[in-house]
């Protein structure tokens, strides 16, 4: 039933047919709740350990943003998985990072993508950067009750504005606040050390080229110091995850051309492992 | 207290027909085609803004004639219908035919249960790995599908047109070849008085692009609508890249991005 399939007479139910609602998330409310995140009754007393998504770093440039994370997720002192994606395109002009509770990170992300492209097709035109920014907040804040369980979720949101032509990154705080971040932030238990680092490296009016150079150095120095946060493998040749949010949408960045930066960033740390310069 | 005058179920059902059938004649007409890399959609329809073309998901369009507020809200179902599908499934579980039959069972309920019938003859189409697998399906007012191979017309003119079609569609034509000879249907007059002129403006056209990543579906507008609609450009396909310039991603334009060379065949 709650599919749109069977029911008394086979019909679409009445919520199929409602006028006036736009948002994903509100129809699967009233349609098939279960599929909602926070819908779920919670579990009564004692926290269990699941995987948990580490560090993601976001910083604009000249033409636009660039957001990267590293492909580590831990469980406890364990490595649960070496090659988990953690940056994810919303749409075609923006990105989302997750940290936290990995499973339900990427739900959030799946249903936010879908409620995205969902207002995109019933209304005929795409929602403003702020109203994208707000919509992941009020998912956000639904999660509360799981957050105080100890299953929070921290997302980062970038994309390019097409009013002001301008890259943005948004944060967010296990409450739902969303703020607007200037030029560069991070987010994730390596993010004190990215964040440290990318305040020595960002300069205004980057190009795309050392702008990627900067956020994988950045998750470097978060992996150099922070044990959750996978740092580049040489041998298993596993490079971070990095999209470029730019004019022309949202593009990530192929290994190959990843290598040649981690190896590069690699090769510069030897005998300087702080990368003073 | 007053006996309802007996209606036989035989004129009841005709009535409602008759009654859907009116309401449709008086739409505008929409053609459905397939071409070599997919399949076209063009509607007359001054309008930019209210659509009788649409997308529904990744592969699956939407296309009506009729009544608008009627067959929006079956757009709109069939939106949420994809979506719901897709998120508890996966993206490739979403098909044409379960939401025909979703449509389908709506109409037919509708038919026959409420005060009066939807006014709408619609159609889901789905662009398959190739020309042979796409799907177009169309459905009535009263819930009947049909499984159509090639192309559809509707509206108004419907019947002339699809006259037309089966003498002059040909599988495997170019996208500029199969919008001119959907726009000169649909130009004729179904009285048999002379031909009326229809420029891109007055058109709404739209494809499934066979050969596109995920989302297919894109509105062909502006500068290269009047390239492929003229005979003399030697336009005859849409390019593979997006727009460069930022905006809704599901128009095409034709500014700023190449041209195909023209096709040697």
């Amino acid at each position: 039933m709650s599919l749109g399939s069977g029911g008394g007479n086979g019909r679409l139910p009445a919520a199929f047919m409602t006028t006036g609602c736009s948002s994903f998330t509100e129809f699967i409310g009233v349609q098939a709740p279960e599929l909602l995140p926070s819908r779920r009754p919670l579990p009564v007393g004692g926290t269990f350990e699941a995987p948990h998504g580490t560090t993601i770093v976001a910083l604009t440039y000249d033409g636009g943003v660039i957001m990267a994370g590293d492909r580590r997720a831990t469980m406890g002192n364990l490595i649960a998985n070496r090659d988990m994606d953690k940056v994810f395109a919303a749409d075609a002009y923006s990105a989302v990072g997750i940290a936290g509770t990995a499973g339900l990170a990427i739900e959030i992300v799946k249903l936010f993508q879908v409620e995205l492209e969902h207002y995109e097709k019933i209304e005929g035109t795409v929602l403003s950067i702020e109203g994208k920014a707000n919509r992941l907040a009020t998912m956000i804040r639904s999660n509360l009750a799981m957050a105080m369980q100890g299953l929070s979720v921290v997302p980062m949101f970038a994309g390019f504005d097409l009013l002001t032509l301008t890259g943005r990154i948004f944060s967010y705080d296990v409450s739902g606040g969303c703020y607007r971040e200037h030029d560069h932030h991070s987010v994730g238990s390596g993010s004190l050390f990215a964040r440290g680092a990318m305040k020595k490296l960002w300069h205004p009016d980057m190009g795309s080229a050392s702008a990627i150079r900067v956020a994988v150095e950045a998750l470097y120095d978060a992996a150099d110091d922070d044990s959750a946060t996978g740092g580049p493998d040489l041998s298993r040749r596993i490079w971070p995850t990095l999209a470029v949010v730019n004019a022309e949408g949202v593009r990530f960045q192929d290994d190959d051309a990843l290598a040649t930066v981690v190896e590069q960033i690699v090769a510069d740390r030897r005998g300087n492992p702080g990368g003073a310069r | 207290m007053t006996m309802p005058f007996y209606v036989s179920p035989e004129q009841l059902m005709k009535d409602r027909a008759d009654f859907a059938r009116k309401g449709i004649a008086r739409g505008r007409s929409v053609v459905v085609l397939g071409y070599d890399r997919g399949i076209a959609f063009v509607a007359e329809n001054p309008s930019r803004a209210l659509h009788k073309v649409s997308e529904i998901y990744d592969r699956i369009a939407f296309a009506a004639a009729g009544k608008y507020n009627e067959f929006e809200n079956l757009r709109v179902a069939g939106v949420r219908y994809a979506d719901l599908r897709g998120y508890s499934y996966d993206r490739i579980d979403v098909t044409a035919r379960g939401l025909a039959n979703a449509y389908a069972q709506t109409l037919g309920t509708i038919f026959t249960q409420e005060s009066k019938p939807y006014e709408v003859e619609i159609v889901v189409a789905e662009v398959g790995q190739s020309a042979d697998q796409d799907q177009i399906y169309r459905l009535t007012y009263d819930g009947s599908v049909a499984d159509e191979q090639g192309f559809i017309a509707m509206g108004g003119a419907g019947e002339q047109i699809t006259a037309g079609l089966q003498d002059r569609w040909r599988p495997k034509m170019s996208l500029g070849d199969a919008l001119e000879l959907a726009v000169d249907l649909l130009m004729q007059d179904p009285a048999g008085g002379p031909a009326r002129t229809l420029t891109a403006a007055q058109l709404e056209v739209a494809v499934l692009d066979r050969a596109r990543p995920r989302r297919t579906f894109r509105r062909l507008v502006g500068p290269l609508l009047d390239a492929l609609l003229s005979s003399e450009d030697p336009t005859r396909d849409m390019p593979a890249d997006d727009d460069r310039t930022p905006g809704q991603h599901d128009a095409l334009t034709g500014d700023g991005s190449e041209r195909p060379a023209p096709d040697p065949t």
